[in-house]
C-alpha cells in the first residue's frame, strides 16, 4: 500500500459524508455509557413504532469484561462503533454498505467480501434480528442486521442496522497489528489517547469497583427508571435503563454475578426496556407520529413538483 | 407439447446451511403443485448458490389434459326430494365435479335411476397455472425467517428478483412488489445482470457472469483446485464433507488458495489450531505425509484469481491474531498446577438448583466406584477412574476453554498429560464428553466409558430430582442425548445395567453424601428408568428393528439394555423363519392359559404327580432350557421342544379335575412362560 493510509477520524468523516448522502442524519454520540451503538436512543427507541428514521453516528462502546489493562493488542474496555440505522430498510442497503467500503478505499474486486450468517440478539434489551457478520478477507469488520424485535416489540417497518467495528476496520486499512498503533488523526496515535484510559478503566472494573455500591446503584437506577416510566418521561427513563445496563456490566466484569443472578438481572433490564419502548410509541402516537407525517409531506411535495 | 420451465428466486446471502435443503424444498413443493394441477413433467433439476434458489422443470406439459368423462352421482331418489327439488347431495355432487345441478341428467342402471354429469373441460394452459408459483414460494419454511422493508411476508432473506421462464416466454409471477421476468443477477462483484433469452441459456449465461449455479459443479471445482494445491505442495488434507458443503454454499465462484502462519504455533495442541482455522474461519487444515499438522491452511475465496495476494495476506493476518490469542491462553494456563484449577471449581456452578461443580465431581466418583465394583473392573482401572474423576472438569476454568468452549475435555487431556498424569487418566478427561452427538463417536477406553456413564447418570438423576424433566418439545439440557449416550456406551462395553434395580441402589449410595436433591420416591426412579428405556427404544428404531419386536422386548420387565438388545436381535434374526410362528403362538397360548386360570402359584413342579411320559419329557427339556443364559440358545431350545409342547397339550388336559394335578401342570407352564419373557412380551409380536 503506497497510498497515504486513512486515519480514523478521516475514516469517520468519509462514512458520515457517505451516509449523509444516503439520507442519514449525522447524530452526535449519546452521552450516557453504553455497551453498543444499538443501545443509543437513536437506534433503540427509534426502531420501534411506525415512524421512519435514518441516522448514523460514532458511538463509544464500553465492555468492562473485555478490558485488558491496555495490554492486549485487540481487546478493549472501550471500543468505537460506527452505527447506521435506516427504517424502513432500503432495498439496496447491502449495495450501499459495499459502496461505503469503496469510499474507505476498499474495492471489493481487490478483496474477498462475504456476508456470513449471524443472527444478532441482545436478550437484555429484548432485541433480535436477522443478518450477517461481514467478512473482509476473513476478518469480521461489520455487523449487518435487519431488526425484527426491539424491546420485545415487533419492528415494523423493518429497520436495517450496520455496525462498523471502527478499530477492526482501521487496523485493516492502516495495516497495523495493534489498535494502539492506529493513527487517530493529525499524527496522534490511538495509544496516546486511550492507552491510559484502558489501564485505568480495567483497574477500576476488575479491582477497585465497590460491589456493594454497584448493587445499590443498580437498584436506585432501576427504581428511578420505573418511576420515570410511570410519568411517561421516556428519555430520562431510558437514560437510567442504560445506567442499569452499564452497572450490571461492571458487576459482571467483577465476577460478582452468579449464573442464576445473571438471568435475574437481565430479566430486570429487559422488563424496563420493554416498558420504555411501549411508552415511547405511546408518546409519539400522542403527537401524531411527527416523523411519519413529515415523511408523507415530503413525499407529497415531491409528487407535486 | 412440452417446454422447460425455469424458476429462480434471487435473494440476499442465505445462510450456507439452508441453501441445499431449501432448493430441495422448492423442488418438492413445486412437484406437489404441478401434480395437484395436473401438469405433467419429466423431472426437476435444482441449482443453488448463496444468492439464488433455482429449479428447472424439464419437459413440462404446455397444458393440462382435456377432460371428457361421464361421472355417476347419487340415485335419483336421493338427488331429488319429494317436491322434486335438488337435494344437498345432488348439489354437492355437481359442485364436486366443477359443474352445476343444471348439468345433471338421469339414466337407468340395473333398474335404478342415477344422476350423471358429462364433464367436458379443455385443460388449462400451463402458462396460466404457473402464475400461481408465488403460492409455492409463500409455502416455503425455514429455520429462521425474517421480514424486511414494509412487508409482513417472511422468507429466509430478502428477495430481490425472480426469473420465471417457460421456454422463451416470461410467466410474470408476482410476489410482493416483484414481477418475475427474464433478468437474473451475476456475481455480486465480478458479474453483471443478464437477460435470459430462454431457459437453456441459464447455466452458461451465469457462468459468464462468474456464477457457477450448479452446486455439484461448484463443489467439484473446489475439490479439484484443492487437490492441485495439495499435490503441488506435497500436503495431505482430511476430507471434511460438512465443511466442504458449507464452503460450497458460501461462494458463487470459488477460487481456492493457501495461506501460511508461523511454525511456532504448531507447538500448541493440534485441536487448538484446528478450532481456530475450521470453526472460526472455515479453513481446511493441512497435514504433511505423516499426517502432522503443518503451518498452512486452505481456504476458498468468493471470486477469481485477481488480487488474490490481498485476500491471502488478509486471511493470514486474521488467523495469526487468533493463534496469538490462543498462544497467550496456552502459556497462561500452563503456569499453574492442576490443583489451582480444581480449587476454582468450588465457585463454578453446575446448575444453580443442584449445586457446584465440585459437588458434582464428588457424586460422579461415588457412582463410578459403585459401577466399577458391579462390573468387576480391575484395580488399576479403578485407580485411574478415581484420579480422572478428580480432574475431569478442571479445564472449564482454564483461559483456553473460557475462550474456546468447544475445546473442553480436549484441553483437559493435554494439560493433564503435560502435568504428568497417566495417559488413561488424560484420555478419560476428553472422552467423558463423548458421544457429543446422538450418533457421535463413543469413548474408546474403559476409564473414559466409565467416567462418561457416571457423569451422565449423575446429571440425569440430579436434574430429575430438581424437577427439570424434559418434555416432548423441550429438553434444554440435552438429557435425552445423555441417556442415549449411556445406552450406547453400555452396549459398546457389554456392561449390564438393569436400571430399575440399579437406580435405587445408586440413590442409596449418594444419600447423605451430597447436598443436592435426590429422587426420593420410587415413582421418580420409575420415571428415570422409563426415560432411559425410551432411549433404548430410540436405539432399536435407529438400528432398524421391526416395530412389533421393539414393542415386545420393551414390554417385558427387563430393563438391562444389553439383555433387551440381545432379545431383539434373536427375534429379528428368526422373525421370518418358518418355525417362528408356531413357536411364538404356542408360547402365547401358554400365557393365555395361565392368565385365564388366574394362576398365582409358584413354578415348582412335582414329577410324582405326572400321569404320563409326555409330562416327564417336557419337564426334563424345560429344565435344560432354564439353565441357558444365552437368548439365542433359548430361542433355539424353544424351537426344538416345540413337538414336545404340542404332544403335551395333545395328551394332557391342563385344567384337570384333580386340583393338585391341575396346579402342577400350571406350574410347569409358568416355568416355560417365565423363560419366554426373557425374549419379551411375545403377545406384542405381529405374526403373519
Amino acid at each position: 500500500m503506497t497510498k497515504k493510509k486513512l486515519n480514523i477520524q478521516n475514516m469517520i468523516f468519509k462514512l458520515e459524508e457517505f451516509w449523509s448522502s444516503k439520507g442519514c442524519m449525522v447524530m452526535p454520540s449519546y452521552d450516557v455509557e453504553k455497551g453498543a451503538g444499538t443501545m443509543s436512543p437513536y437506534t433503540f427507541l427509534r426502531a420501534v413504532g411506525p415512524e421512519p428514521w435514518a441516522a448514523c453516528y460514532i458511538e463509544p462502546s464500553r465492555r468492562p469484561a473485555d478490558g485488558r489493562y491496555g495490554d492486549n493488542p485487540n481487546r478493549l474496555f472501550q471500543h468505537h462503533q460506527f452505527q447506521v440505522v435506516i427504517k424502513p430498510a432500503p432495498t439496496d442497503i447491502q449495495q450501499y454498505y459495499l459502496d461505503s467500503l469503496k469510499v474507505l478505499g476498499i474495492n471489493p474486486l481487490e478483496h474477498d467480501i462475504r456476508f456470513v450468517e449471524d443472527n444478532w440478539e441482545n436478550p437484555s434489551m429484548g432485541c433480535a434480528g436477522v443478518g450477517w457478520e461481514v467478512w473482509l478477507d476473513g476478518m469480521e469488520v461489520s455487523q449487518f442486521t435487519y431488526f425484527q424485535v426491539v424491546g420485545e416489540l415487533e419492528v415494523k417497518p423493518t429497520m436495517s442496522e450496520i455496525t462498523y467495528g471502527v478499530e477492526r476496520l482501521a487496523s485493516y486499512i492502516q495495516d497495523v497489528n495493534s489498535v494502539f498503533d492506529l493513527e487517530w488523526g493529525n499524527g496522534v496515535l490511538y495509544r496516546d489517547i486511550f492507552k491510559e484510559a484502558e489501564y485505568e478503566n480495567s483497574k477500576y472494573a476488575f479491582e477497585e469497583s465497590n460491589q456493594e455500591d454497584l448493587l445499590k446503584f443498580f437498584d436506585v437506577y432501576e427504581k428511578t427508571a420505573q418511576e420515570l416510566i410511570k410519568l411517561n418521561l421516556v428519555q430520562p427513563a431510558y437514560d437510567y435503563i442504560l445506567k442499569c445496563s452499564h452497572t450490571f456490566n461492571l458487576l459482571d466484569a467483577r465476577g460478582a454475578v452468579s449464573v442464576t443472578e445473571r438471568a435475574g438481572y437481565l430479566a430486570r433490564i429487559r422488563n424496563l426496556a420493554h416498558e420504555v419502548a411501549v411508552c415511547f410509541v405511546k408518546e409519539r402516537e400522542k403527537r401524531g407520529f411527527p416523523l411519519l407525517k413529515s415523511a408523507e409531506d415530503k413525499k407529497a411535495g415531491l409528487e407535486n413538483d | 407439447m412440452t417446454k422447460d420451465y425455469l424458476f429462480e428466486i434471487g435473494t440476499e446471502e442465505m445462510p450456507a446451511h439452508v441453501v441445499t435443503r431449501s432448493v430441495n424444498q422448492l423442488a418438492d413443493k413445486t412437484t406437489k403443485f404441478l401434480n395437484e394441477n395436473g401438469l405433467k413433467f419429466k423431472n426437476i433439476k435444482t441449482f443453488s448458490t448463496p444468492r439464488r434458489l433455482t429449479i428447472l422443470v424439464e419437459e413440462l406439459a404446455e397444458k393440462q389434459d382435456d377432460i371428457d368423462e361421464i361421472k355417476k352421482g347419487p340415485a335419483k331418489k336421493i338427488a331429488l326430494d319429494q317436491d322434486n327439488n335438488w337435494t344437498k347431495a345432488a348439489q354437492g355432487f355437481a359442485r364436486g365435479q366443477g359443474m352445476s345441478v343444471d348439468d345433471i341428467y338421469f339414466e337407468e342402471l340395473k333398474g335404478v335411476e342415477y344422476a350423471y354429469v358429462h364433464v367436458k373441460k379443455t385443460g388449462k394452459k400451463a402458462s396460466e397455472i404457473l402464475l400461481n408459483m408465488n403460492k409455492v414460494v409463500k409455502a416455503m419454511t425455514f429455520p429462521t425467517k425474517m421480514r424486511w422493508a414494509v412487508n409482513d411476508f417472511e422468507f429466509i432473506r430478502p428477495i430481490h428478483w425472480i426469473v420465471s421462464l417457460f421456454g422463451n416466454e416470461v410467466i410474470p409471477v408476482k410476489l410482493l412488489d416483484i414481477t418475475a421476468g427474464r433478468k437474473t443477477e451475476g456475481h455480486r462483484f465480478l458479474g453483471d445482470s443478464v437477460v435470459l433469452a430462454n431457459t437453456g441459456d441459464y447455466e452458461d449465461a451465469l457462468k459468464d457472469q462468474f456464477v457457477i449455479v450448479d452446486a455439484t459443479k461448484r463443489k467439484e471445482m473446489i475439490v479439484t483446485q484443492m487437490s492441485e494445491l495439495v499435490k503441488e505442495n506435497n500436503w495431505k488434507i482430511k476430507p471434511d464433507s460438512s465443511l466442504l458443503e458449507e464452503v460450497t454454499n458460501l461462494v458463487e465462484y470459488p477460487t481456492v488458495f493457501a495461506g501460511t502462519f508461523d511454525e511456532k504455533y504448531l507447538q500448541m495442541p493440534a485441536e487448538v489450531l484446528i478450532t481456530s482455522m475450521k470453526d472460526n474461519q472455515r479453513y481446511f487444515e493441512v497435514y504433511d505425509q505423516d499426517e502432522h499438522l503443518v503451518n498452512h491452511f486452505i481456504s476458498v475465496r468468493n471470486g477469481n484469481q485477481d488480487f488474490l495476494e490481498n485476500v491471502i495476506s488478509g486471511n493470514e493476518k486474521v488467523l495469526v491474531a487468533r493463534l496469538d490469542d490462543a498462544q497467550f491462553f496456552y502459556d497462561e494456563d500452563r503456569k499453574y498446577p492442576l490443583s489451582h484449577f480444581i480449587q476454582k471449581l468450588d465457585n463454578v456452578s453446575f446448575h444453580d438448583k443442584i449445586g457446584s461443580m465440585s459437588e458434582k465431581i464428588k457424586r460422579v466418583r461415588i457412582i463410578g466406584n459403585f459401577l466399577a465394583e458391579k462390573w468387576q473392573l480391575d484395580e488399576q482401572t479403578i485407580a485411574d477412574f478415581n484420579r480422572a474423576s478428580e480432574l475431569y472438569k478442571f479445564d472449564l476454568v482454564t483461559q483456553m476453554v473460557g475462550e474456546f468452549a468447544e475445546l473442553q475435555g480436549v484441553m483437559g487431556m493435554h494439560y493433564a498429560s503435560l502435568a504428568g498424569e497417566r495417559q488413561t487418566v488424560a484420555v478419560a478427561i476428553k472422552e467423558h464428553y463423548m458421544p457429543t452427538t446422538a450418533e457421535g463417536e463413543l469413548p474408546q477406553t474403559i476409564v473414559g466409558s466409565l467416567l462418561s456413564i457416571a457423569d451422565k447418570l449423575d446429571t440425569i438423576i440430579t436434574f430429575f430430582a430438581a424437577g427439570m424433566i424434559p418434555n416432548s418439545s423441550n429438553d434444554p439440557y440435552a438429557l435425552r442425548r445423555y441417556a442415549y449416550g449411556i445406552v450406547r456406551i453400555l452396549l459398546n462395553q457389554s456392561w449390564s445395567l438393569p436400571f430399575n434395580k440399579v437406580l435405587p441402589e445408586i440413590v442409596t449410595e449418594l444419600d447423605g453424601q451430597t447436598s443436592a436433591k435426590l429422587p426420593k420416591t420410587e415413582l421418580q426412579d420409575d420415571e428415570i428408568a422409563s426415560f432411559i428405556r425410551d432411549r433404548i427404544n430410540q436405539y432399536l428404531q435407529r438400528n432398524q428393528f421391526k416395530y412389533d419386536i421393539i414393542d415386545a422386548v420393551l414390554a417385558s420387565n427387563q430393563q438391562d439394555p444389553i439383555q433387551i438388545l440381545s432379545a431383539a436381535n434373536v427375534l429379528q434374526l428368526h422373525h421370518d423363519d418358518e418355525q417362528f410362528k408356531p413357536v411364538v403362538e404356542s408360547l402365547i397360548r401358554i400365557n393365555n392359559i395361565l392368565k385365564k386360570a388366574e394362576f398365582k402359584g409358584q413354578n415348582i413342579i412335582n414329577p410324582d404327580l405326572f400321569e404320563n411320559e409326555s409330562e416327564n419329557k417336557l419337564f426334563i427339556e424345560v429344565n435344560n432350557l432354564s439353565k441357558l443364559t444365552n437368548l439365542t440358545a433359548l430361542y433355539e431350545g424353544f424351537v426344538e421342544i416345540q413337538p414336545i409342547i404340542n404332544l403335551y397339550f395333545e395328551t394332557n388336559m391342563i385344567m384337570a379335575k384333580d386340583e393338585t394335578v391341575k396346579n402342577n401342570r400350571l406350574a410347569q407352564l409358568k416355568l416355560i412362560s417365565e423363560l419366554a419373557t426373557g425374549l419379551g412380551d411375545l403377545s406384542k409380536l405381529v405374526i403373519k
